[in-house]
């Protein structure tokens, strides 16, 4: 163990220490800014009439986000519901039972695609999926359905690459392993592979979600962006983020604090859910 | 009832496996079609004027050329901004130090950065840079708050692209009398540049398609930016408020068509640049 070292290499540790900080020290000064713009009308209105209030009319001091709160955990857990099997189905199929020539061929295709901004997604949803709702199942089609429908295709490119990442990082002596005791191709994936790749399979789909909640322009496309509690799926929502974008452009004075409000709870209920997902990755992984 | 047991995992396997070819065939359906579409009725859109002359009358007439050098130079300053930061702190995470409250501490801000909405990075960028630092609606602004957003992205792919790389090639290094810095250069990172490039493409595709961040720090002027303090319109900020005020469907299948095109070409380039350069390293 008589690793050389260095005044020099003392100096590069302690420049990429410096720069490794710049992540937290980013996240530090974004948390700083949007909660100075967005706490003091908080406290000013009550933070009550924030979070469980039902009028949004900025141009009366009416500040109630609920509807936008529900709206964006609606549309997310939507995109979850149609991305994550779709997503992981995929790749597992892709690495555990296909030919290397066709996974070789769609991963990288795969990944292109997770390029195509979230706005082609919105347009296309616009062009395609509304009509196609108001055509079949009534309502004005920009609604709920056609957000968790264009949020979920669009974290779809994301979960797949990340999943098969992970599923290609379990070592195939585990495999072996596996399939010398017997077990058939499915029994190891399901019994070795997958708890192997957990953390990042977990991984994967916390930023799909992240990717989905935070989503804003494709939302703004399909979504209707009425600002009202959503009776039904085909009811039009508007969520977190399409209420800071929409607003953003003309809002001065208090309005425009309301909207860094917004960005404040948009914020807490991401720590919130990352947190959660975080604690149920690690579980299951000491498992 | 032994004979039984055993055979059930295999109709499991074969029920399985058609149901994974499924969903599969119904994930990779629905995003060809996409592609599909947008090229249909894009291509026809595209012209040399296209990519070659400003838009006018807001963007009904012409082509996207301003928004065309505008995206090239926020995502230049992002990635230039964002990939040593971000490479750098998946070394050290990766080579420098153990397992602890820092690495957990900087892992945590990573991830949660990786987690905040591009709205958030909007509204962080419009009150930092465009007010308090008086960048104004600029390039400078908007390619700065990009590098904040993509961060993340760099920083997990590079320290993934490094922890894959076996620890044998260390050893052997180490074993040769290599320093640390000597064995990071000289065998890490050669050896986990397919995977660091692939985040650094990711991060472009996100820097070239984002649009919530953009618009409120970078603004929307349709002018040709004339320097990192002019204010100006990606193409994705242009997309979007065509296909959503309504300007012109042809011109915004245009704008898409180029926008998912240049993104298909970077993709295709790196990759081909990957395969050479690792060719390269294996052989020496």
């Amino acid at each position: 163990m008589a690793r050389h070292k260095s005044g020099g290499d003392r100096l590069i540790r302690l420049s990429l220490l410096l720069v490794a900080l710049s992540a937290i020290s980013v996240l530090a000064i974004i948390t700083i800014f949007i909660f100075e713009q967005g706490l003091p009308i908080m406290a000013k209105y009550g933070l009550k009439n924030f979070l469980l209030g039902q009028d949004w009319f900025p141009s009366e001091q009416s500040f109630g986000l609920l509807p936008m709160i529900v709206g964006s955990l609606l549309v997310t857990l939507g995109a979850l519901v149609i991305g994550v099997p779709l997503g992981l189905a995929s790749a597992i199929f892709l690495t555990e039972f296909s030919n290397r020539r066709l996974s070789g061929f769609l991963k990288p295709v795969i990944e292109l695609l997770a390029g195509i901004p979230s706005v082609v997604y919105g347009f296309l949803g616009l062009m395609f999926l509304v009509p196609f709702i108001r055509k079949n199942f009534g309502g004005p089609g920009l609604s709920v359905l056609a957000a968790s429908i264009i949020l979920g295709i669009m974290i779809l490119p994301t979960i797949i690459s990340i999943a098969i990442d992970a599923i290609r990082a379990v070592p195939d002596s585990y495999r072996e392993g596996s399939i010398a005791l017997g077990a058939t191709r499915w029994q190891t994936v399901r019994m070795v592979v997958l708890p192997a790749a957990r953390s990042g399979l977990v991984a994967g789909i916390i930023l799909g979600m992240g990717r989905a909640i935070g989503e804003t322009m494709a939302v703004i496309m399909v979504a209707g962006n009425a600002a009202d509690l959503p009776g039904s799926l085909l009811a039009p929502v508007r969520t977190l983020t399409s209420n800071i974008a929409l607003e953003m452009a003309y809002a001065s004075g208090e309005h425009r604090q309301a909207l860094f409000a917004t960005g404040v709870i948009l914020f807490v209920i991401i720590m919130i859910l990352n947190f959660l997902a975080n604690l149920a990755a690690r579980k299951q992984f000491r498992k | 009832m032994k004979e039984k047991f055993r055979l059930q995992p295999r109709a499991e396997q074969k029920i399985v496996q058609v149901f994974l070819y499924f969903l599969t065939s119904v994930a990779v359906l629905v995003l060809f079609f996409i592609l599909a579409v947008i090229l249909k009725n894009g291509l026809p859109q595209l012209s040399l004027e296209f990519l070659t002359k400003n838009p006018a009358h807001m963007g009904r007439e012409g082509g996207i050329f301003s928004t065309v050098v505008a995206t090239i130079y926020l995502t230049f300053i992002a990635l230039l901004v964002a990939t040593p930061l971000g490479v750098g702190t998946a070394i050290y995470l990766t080579e420098y130090t153990f397992e602890g409250t820092v690495t957990r501490i900087i892992r945590f801000g990573a991830e949660c950065l990786a987690g905040i909405p591009s709205i958030i990075f909007g509204l962080f960028g419009f009150i930092l840079f465009v007010n308090k630092l008086k960048f104004g609606w600029s390039i400078l602004s908007g390619g700065l708050t990009l590098a904040f957003m993509v961060l993340p992205t760099i920083i997990r792919t590079s320290e993934e692209a490094i922890k894959s790389v076996p620890a044998a090639y260390r050893l052997v290094s180490y074993s040769l009398g290599s320093t640390r810095w000597q064995t990071v250069t000289k065998v890490v990172l050669p050896s986990a540049a397919p995977g660091i490039v692939t985040g650094v493409i990711l991060s472009i595709g996100r820097s070239i398609g984002e649009t919530a961040a953009v618009i409120f720090t970078a603004g929307s002027a349709l002018h040709l930016p004339s320097s990192i303090f002019s204010s100006a319109r990606t193409m994705s900020v242009h997309f979007y408020i065509l296909a959503r005020e309504g300007i012109s469907m042809p011109k915004a299948y245009g704008t898409a068509a180029v926008l998912v095109i240049a993104i298909l070409l970077i993709n295709i380039i790196t990759y081909y640049l990957m395969g050479k350069y690792i060719g390269r390293s294996s052989r020496s």
